[in-house]
């Protein structure tokens, strides 16, 4: 077991190399040096290879790229007294030796940022059309659904309808309920300072129903079911499924984007209405544990005082959430790209963006509401 | 051929079980590879030909049997064990089985990145070599998976399973879905690459003309063991309907046909 080694015998305009030992990719890093200081001026090359003991690809590849340069500094080579299978490997590694790689130059400093930022804006604006275009076609399906409910996949519709919906409403639920204990106990301490207790019901009631019980039910859902369309049709989109589709005439957009928003857009309401109920509930116990509050005097308290729009409000709503994580989702998933890497990038997108889309959503009815004066 | 010294066994499969459920798909299966031979693991669809390259190389355990590989027992042996002999071989699998967020010179340089301390310009150097020598343009080197032909997916998985310069590639199909021409080059391709490299071949193939070309012995998968093994050459004679309609159909006369034809002329030239 020899570490590999090189001796060179010159005399005036030819040499003699002599490689010996184990040329092993494993020693390459090793003697590459000394392969490198092999002067080039030379016209007489005669590579004995007698005192190689095993060579593989990486070795092969040493003594053809030396032999590569000795050839292009004009020097004949001649390989001498090598073993058959050596000087097999070494033709056959010669023969396919790869060009050395030109690295290119591209633009820097101040215009490389230039093209960079121009790159940006034109695919941001060409993602967003694309995204306006999707969101046009989704409604365009959601609507012939409607008309012609027998096209309507009603398998997909349900699972997903199970799987989005119902298998949320632990959660959703919990999440709820833990509202509703939050909001009485920071609104009791509050509260009790000025003897107001009896006020945390209008609090509980009208956060809970008005904006919370929905947006946070939004918020997981499109944590949960945003993130889990992305990722399946994504994966879909991988494995060439979705290519597969159109060209048996299905419409991907018909066959897996309509019922997965359609059993949003059907859910979700539902999912808020019970966040609804059980934060009301958390609110109510927490109330009655630390403010005296009893559920009866609860209960007619919140029938004297809130009005039913407020429930109303939050659950208007729920279907045009449902619809943006819906859509914002299957579009990430359509612009995976190949690998599996893309798939876990437009997963996080769609998670994040369909939350801002919510959140901003939310804003924009909270003005419009306001201004309505309900 | 001529009489060559005690033949080394790279490969021992002893008593190998394989179930899926109710489904036996393997049972006393036994099987030896000789080092240096390229062995043809032919079989019809479904008779577990992926199945027994899978459990070899340990990505399936097997109900019962053993399995040595290049002395090392890869089913019962201990992790190390089985950890130096991974490096010694190298696998192709049937759709390649790239990593898709790697480029091809990427993909090529993950198993040496992963076991040899090399230079990233050496590594590069030696990826490019790879990729060169399973006869994919330099350009391929910075495609992302995805953007490769079904055939040039199979060469850049050759190239992987180059990598470490392997005692032992295993080849799922690697001819599968090339066009005539490209298939006979990947013959060509093995052979030269075994002979040069020494390499031991285990390539299943349902392809008549790479049996003929390039493999020195066949192994018939029927009735849930090896159920023939041998040169080409004997399988007409074994006495079993599928060998019989494989090894003597027209198809196979006609691989037959083309390489003799080619053997023909190749002795005229000479
Ligand atoms: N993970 C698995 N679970 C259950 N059954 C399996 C599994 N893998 C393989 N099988 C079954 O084992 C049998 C053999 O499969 P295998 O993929 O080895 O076939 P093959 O001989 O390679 O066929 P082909 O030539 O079509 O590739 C098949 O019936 C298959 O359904
Ligand atoms: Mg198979």
């Amino acid at each position: 077991m020899a570490e590999p080694s090189l001796t060179i015998e010159q005399s005036s305009n030819s040499a003699t190399i002599r490689i010996l030992g184990e040329l092993l990719t494993r020693y390459v890093g090793g003697v590459q040096a000394e392969f490198d200081k092999v002067p080039t001026g030379l016209s007489d090359v005669q590579l004995d290879l007698a005192g190689l003991d095993s060579i593989d690809t990486g070795g092969a590849w040493l003594i053809a790229e030396m032999k590569r340069r000795l050839e292009t500094g004009g020097a004949a080579v001649r390989i001498t007294s090598a073993a058959p299978a050596h000087a097999a490997l070494l033709e056959t590694v010669t023969h396919h030796l790869p060009d050395p790689l030109e690295e290119e130059d591209g633009p820097r400093g101040l215009s490389a940022v230039l093209i960079s930022l121009g790159k940006m804006t034109v695919s941001g604006w060409q993602s967003f059309l694309s995204a306006l275009a999707f969101f046009g076609e989704t409604l365009a399906a959601l609507v012939l659904t409607l008309l012609q409910p027998w096209r309507l996949r009603r398998a997909a519709l349900f699972s997903q309808m199970e799987s989005a919906g119902l298998k949320a409403v632990p959660i959703v639920a919990l999440m709820g309920f833990l509202i509703g204990v939050v909001l009485a106990f920071q609104g009791a301490a509050q509260l009790k300072q000025f003897g107001a207790e009896v006020f945390v019901v209008e609090l509980i009631a009208i956060s809970v129903l008005r904006e919370l019980g929905i947006l946070l039910t939004a918020i997981i859902v499109a944590g949960r079911s945003g993130s889990a369309f992305t990722a399946s049709v994504g994966s879909m989109k991988v494995q060439e499924e979705i290519d597969a589709m159109r060209t048996i005439g299905l419409s991907p957009i018909e066959a897996l984007v309509v019922p997965r928003v359609l059993a949003l857009i059907i859910m979700m309401p539902i999912l808020g209405f019970i966040a609804n109920i059980a934060g009301l509930f958390g609110g109510a116990l927490m109330s009655w544990i630390d403010l005296g509050v009893t559920p009866g005097m609860f209960i007619t308290r919140l029938k004297e005082t809130t009005d039913v729009w407020n429930l109303l409000i939050g659950m208007i709503k729920a279907p045009f959430f449902a619809l943006m994580i819906g859509v914002v989702a299957c579009w990430q998933a359509m612009q995976v790209r190949g690998s599996a890497e893309s798939v876990g990038q437009h997963t996080t997108a769609s998670v994040v963006q369909s939350i801002f889309m919510v959140i901003a959503i939310d804003a924009m009815f909270s003005i419009f509401f306001s201004e309505l004066g309900v | 051929m001529q009489s060559t010294p005690p033949r080394e066994a790279v490969i021992e499969v002893r008593g190998l079980r394989n179930q899926f459920g109710p489904q036996v798909v393997h049972d006393d299966l036994n099987l030896d590879v000789w080092r240096g031979e390229v062995l043809g693991i032919v079989g019809g669809s479904g008779t577990g030909k992926s199945v027994l390259l899978r459990t070899i190389v340990g990505l399936n355990s097997p109900a019962a049997g053993s399995i040595k590989v290049l002395g090392v027992d890869v089913v019962n042996g201990s992790e190390e064990d089985r950890q130096s002999v991974e490096r010694r071989w190298g696998v192709a699998f049937q759709d390649g089985a790239l990593f898709s967020s790697l480029s091809v010179l990427q993909n090529v340089e993950a198993p040496m990145r992963e076991h040899l301390k090399l230079s990233e310009n050496l590594m590069s150097a030696l990826g490019q070599l790879k990729i060169s020598l399973v006869g994919l343009q330099p350009l391929a080197c910075g495609k992302m998976p995805s953007e490769l032909s079904g055939g040039m997916r199979k060469r850049a998985a050759l190239a992987r399973a180059l990598a470490l310069d392997p005692e032992i590639v295993f080849l799922d199909e690697p001819t599968a879905g090339l066009d005539p021409i490209g298939a006979a080059a990947y013959d060509e391709l093995i052979g030269e690459l075994q002979h040069a490299l020494g390499l031991t071949v285990f390539m299943v193939t349902h392809d008549l003309d790479s049996l003929y070309a390039i493999c020195d012995r066949v192994a018939v998968l029927a009735e849930k063991r090896v159920y023939a093994e041998g040169p080409i050459e004997m399988m007409p004679e074994v006495d079993h309907p599928w060998i019989q309609e494989y090894f003597t159909g027209p198809r196979a006369r006609a691989a037959q046909t083309k390489t003799e034809t080619k053997t023909d002329t190749a002795s005229l030239e000479s």
